[in-house]
């Protein structure tokens, strides 16, 4: 039922195939945070359709094929909901024509696809793949936003209509490299370049109808899809094409010699796809019209027999439970109708000729050959290794399972519901209609798509047949060298030396390193703020404050103070502050709690007396009162307290000495500071002006609080009585004998 | 007499600081006491000291004819007495109720339990 929705949106976009064809663009635009530039605008084009056809026609399938597969499952109702989120953000990553939501959407498919991957959440090791997934595509799409947003504001705008028509200002700018590595490593990390590629095996922990749909024709893709979109704003120059052709075509050779090592079905489907994506990175990297016209055909015919492939190893999986390639052989009677779906795909992946496959692989070819540099012959001796790995995998994929003895334990296999073979013949199948009228395939889907990477009309003619020519010869020996290879590739061959020296250079190994150092530089920097000691807390805060003071004192420069104003010092002034050091310095060294409580006492009469003599009488009167109660209080309450606790350490004394005499210090200097300012406020002199007249009231300060302050002094009182309440609670709290434990 | 009491809120700050980093509960609350008295001087001093000429209106005027020492510092101050009375006794009894329940002033003992659920 579920499959109705990308079914409806397929059909959308199919109806709209002779219009965008045209070479029309559609644009539909809403302003969302217009304040930021950040609109929700579309945009349907060449590229986007062809996207969009892939997402929602292998999606219809991709559901239906779910629905039988993962039957019966607890959560199949989550794992629906996660599709159509991933499905949605996909179509909006193609269609959007802002570069702020194409993040945004960006991200979203990381997002999902985590859910996606980590769908079996109670295996550990799915989990991590899961993880890992995210954290590099995650990362990379921070980097992307850095890029993205850098281009923007060069070209001015965040659409993406506007920055293909200021590509000049883009490319011509300073910090182009700088943009550019971003974007590329936004790009890379998605598509699974290497060395970013290893997330992609990982992800095969997912169920096997997630990964035909993450890996044949969308996840993956994003990373080439906006390679493509930005072709014509950062393409074309020196770095570019070196950048993309160097990964991509490490990438293809690296991935297609690893994929012929694997024993799982499932992971050499993976690593023929890293191989796949980096023959399209490298494509686009070569960037003439062969070339781009070759990755649009590639791209296609890779979703056609990619999608099943993996929809094969699924029903194989479903049916016997492993995917181990050294005992799977002979299925192809039990289960006959995969295994014709397998075989058609393997044969296009092998470029077999009426295949779809046959004609991307010679766009390749004439790609690579057509290209004007002295190159020209190296690169298609690489794009020929390449394609010949990939035709030993295809064929490792799609015949090996399904040929030669059927071994006991498989021998009662019978024949799968057909909601599972079905969508993965149909892909086949369409994979060799588009192979025998490969024009359809070139006028209506890849013409525009070419044309939206180029911003101009291109001619593609897509044929069956080119006649007897190099490309012809170079495809057949592929293939013949391919099958040589496949048949040859037996699992003794798989333990030879050359593959597991080239096991051994695994990225993952270091990004794994690095993760786990993370985590402990994480543990350790949380365990040194966080060590819950109240004392090391406020050390910290108190010396970042004081660092802070230091530097703003500092910087302020020196300063003087006019001497002459202050007022003089009377003897009985320095009485008082006597008295107050005095009982300081008693309760600092005392080890008798009474003792420390009474010099406290005496400190605060001493502030007392301080107001008395300058002219505050009212806070005199306070002082006096609360000092008094809170004496009173504290011997009440703490009486019984026994004494001090005596923890003599000198060094840590000494250190919180350091602190504290240089945080009185610095007070200190900022209250003379606080002499250079002007003594007199116009608030003060209005308050004295208006205290009788408008207030009625001699006492300028008892008319501030309880008139011209009011409702601030009603809320003091409010918070005093907050805190008698929540003093006379806990007085009158009796705790139950198990509650005191 | 501003740098006596200049030197005052230095001392009157440090020797809170240092109450505030030890480990015994009550010199702790001294502590934040003592820190409370050196900013309530600190805002006086803000008001420039004034010997003898309170801000209260004579009896027969309607407005000041002297000069008379700044209304604002005070009402501030006179408000942060009696709040932080407010948090002083709450603090007591929290204090009282600590010492109930763990029969100790050691501010680490009241880390252990945590570490053990951990």
């Amino acid at each position: 039922m579920l499959a109705l929705v990308p079914g409806v949106l397929f059909s959308y976009f199919v109806q709209k195939i002779p219009e965008i064809g045209s070479g029309r663009v559609l644009f539909e635009s809403t302003p969302w945070v217009p304040a930021l530039g950040v609109s929700l605008g579309f945009r349907l084009d060449g590229l986007s359709l062809l996207f969009a056809l892939l997402i929602t026609g292998i999606g219809v399938l991709i559901f239906v094929y779910a629905s039988s597969y993962l039957k019966g499952d607890r959560y199949l109702d989550r794992f629906f909901g996660f599709l159509l989120l991933f499905m949605s953000a996909m179509l909006g990553l193609v269609l959007s024509n802002n570069v702020i939501l194409l993040f945004i959407f960006w991200e979203l498919t990381s997002i999902s696809s985590y859910f996606l991957i980590g769908f079996h959440n109670r295996d550990e090791e799915s989990r991590r793949s899961a993880l890992t997934a995210l954290s590099i595509t995650g990362l990379g799409g921070l980097l992307l936003l850095a890029g993205l947003i850098w281009a923007g504001n060069l070209a001015g705008s965040y659409s993406i209509g506007d920055m293909l028509n200021h590509a000049e200002v883009i490319r011509q700018s300073a910090y182009y490299p700088v943009i550019l590595i971003l974007f590329l490593a936004g790009a890379f990390t998605k598509s699974a370049q290497f060395p970013f590629h290893f997330w992609l095996p990982g992800a095969m922990k997912a169920p096997t109808p997630v990964s035909a749909y993450l890996h044949s024709a969308t996840m993956v893709k994003a990373g080439i899809f906006i390679l493509a979109r930005f072709t014509p704003v950062l393409g074309g120059t020196a770095l570019w094409q070196w950048a993309l052709m160097g990964v991509g075509g490490f990438t293809m050779l690296y991935a297609s010699v690893l994929s012929l090592a694997k024993r799982d079905l499932k992971g050499v489907l993976a690593y023929s796809t890293i191989s796949a994506l980096g023959v399209l990175t490298f494509l686009l990297g070569l960037g003439t019209d062969y070339a781009v016209v070759a990755a649009c055909v590639f791209l296609l015919a890779h979703a056609l027999y990619k999608a099943p492939l993996f929809l094969v190893t699924g029903i194989i999986d479903h049916e016997t439970g492993t995917r181990d390639l050294t005992r799977l052989s002979g299925l192809g009677k039990a289960l006959w109708p995969a295994a014709l779906a397998g075989g058609l795909a393997a044969l296009s992946a092998a470029g077999m000729p009426l295949t779809f496959g046959f004609i991307g692989k010679d766009l390749i070819y004439e790609a690579t050959l057509h290209y004007e540099s002295g190159w020209a012959w190296y690169l298609t001796a690489l794009a020929i290794v390449t394609n010949v790995g990939l035709v030993a995998a295809g064929f490792l994929a799609g015949f090996k399972p399904f040929t030669g003895k059927v071994q006991e334990e498989f021998r009662h296999l019978h024949l799968p519901p057909a909601l599972l073979w079905v969508p993965a013949l149909v892909l086949a199948l369409l994979g060799v209609v588009f192979g025998l009228f490969p024009g359809w395939a070139g006028a209506w889907l890849t013409e525009p798509a070419v044309k939206s990477i180029f911003q101009q009309y291109v001619p593609v003619q897509l044929k069956i047949w080119h006649g007897f020519n190099t490309v012809l010869i170079l495809s057949l020996a592929t293939l013949t060298a391919g099958i040589i290879i496949y048949l040859i590739n037996t699992p003794r061959f798989r333990k030879s030396e050359f593959i597991t020296v080239l096991e051994r250079i695994r990225p993952g190994v270091v990004f794994g390193w690095l993760f786990i150092r993370t985590k402990q530089f994480a543990a350790a920097y949380t365990n040194f703020f966080h060590d819950g000691y109240l004392r090391s807390y406020i050390i910290k805060i108190i010396l970042f404050a004081e660092a802070l003071l230091i530097y703003e004192l500092y910087r302020g420069g020196p300063f003087s103070v006019d001497f002459s104003k202050l007022s003089p010092v009377r003897f009985y002034d320095v009485g008082i502050v006597f008295i107050l050091v005095g009982a300081l310095y008693k309760t600092l060294k005392t080890s008798s709690r009474l003792t420390a409580v009474v010099c406290m006492s005496i400190i605060g009469y001493a502030i007392c007396l301080l107001f008395v003599t300058y002219s505050a009488p009212d806070l005199a009167m306070t002082q006096f009162t609360i000092d008094t109660l809170t004496v009173v209080l504290f011997v009440l309450v703490l009486y019984r307290l026994p004494p001090f606790l005596k923890v003599r350490n000198v060094k840590i004394m000494v250190r919180d000495a350091a602190i504290s005499i240089l945080f009185g210090g610095l007070l200190a200097v900022i209250c003379l500071r606080v002499l250079l300012e002007p003594t007199r406020y116009n608030i003060s002199d209005f308050y004295a002006k208006y205290a009788y007249t408008l207030g009625k009231g001699r006492n300028v300060v008892n008319v501030i609080l309880v008139d011209f302050r009011g409702f601030d002094t009603m809320f003091e009182i409010v918070v005093l009585s907050v805190a008698a309440i929540g003093v006379y609670s806990l007085l009158k709290l009796r705790l139950k004998a198990s509650e005191k434990e | 007499m501003e740098l006596v009491l200049v030197c005052l809120i230095g001392i009157l700050y440090a020797s809170g600081m240092y109450m505030i980093l030890r480990r015994s509960m009550v010199k702790l609350l001294l502590g934040i006491l003592l820190l409370g008295n050196a900013t309530n001087i600190l805002i006086f001093l803000l008001g420039n000291l004034t010997a003898g000429k309170p801000p209260v209106i004579p009896p027969d005027l309607k407005v000041f004819n002297d000069i008379y020492a700044d209304p604002i510092p005070q009402a501030l101050i006179l408000t942060a007495i009696v709040i932080s009375f407010g948090l002083t006794a709450f603090a007591i009894v929290l204090l009282k109720r600590v010492y109930v329940l763990v029969d100790s002033d050691d501010l680490d003992d009241l880390n252990t339990p945590e570490e053990e659920d951990i």
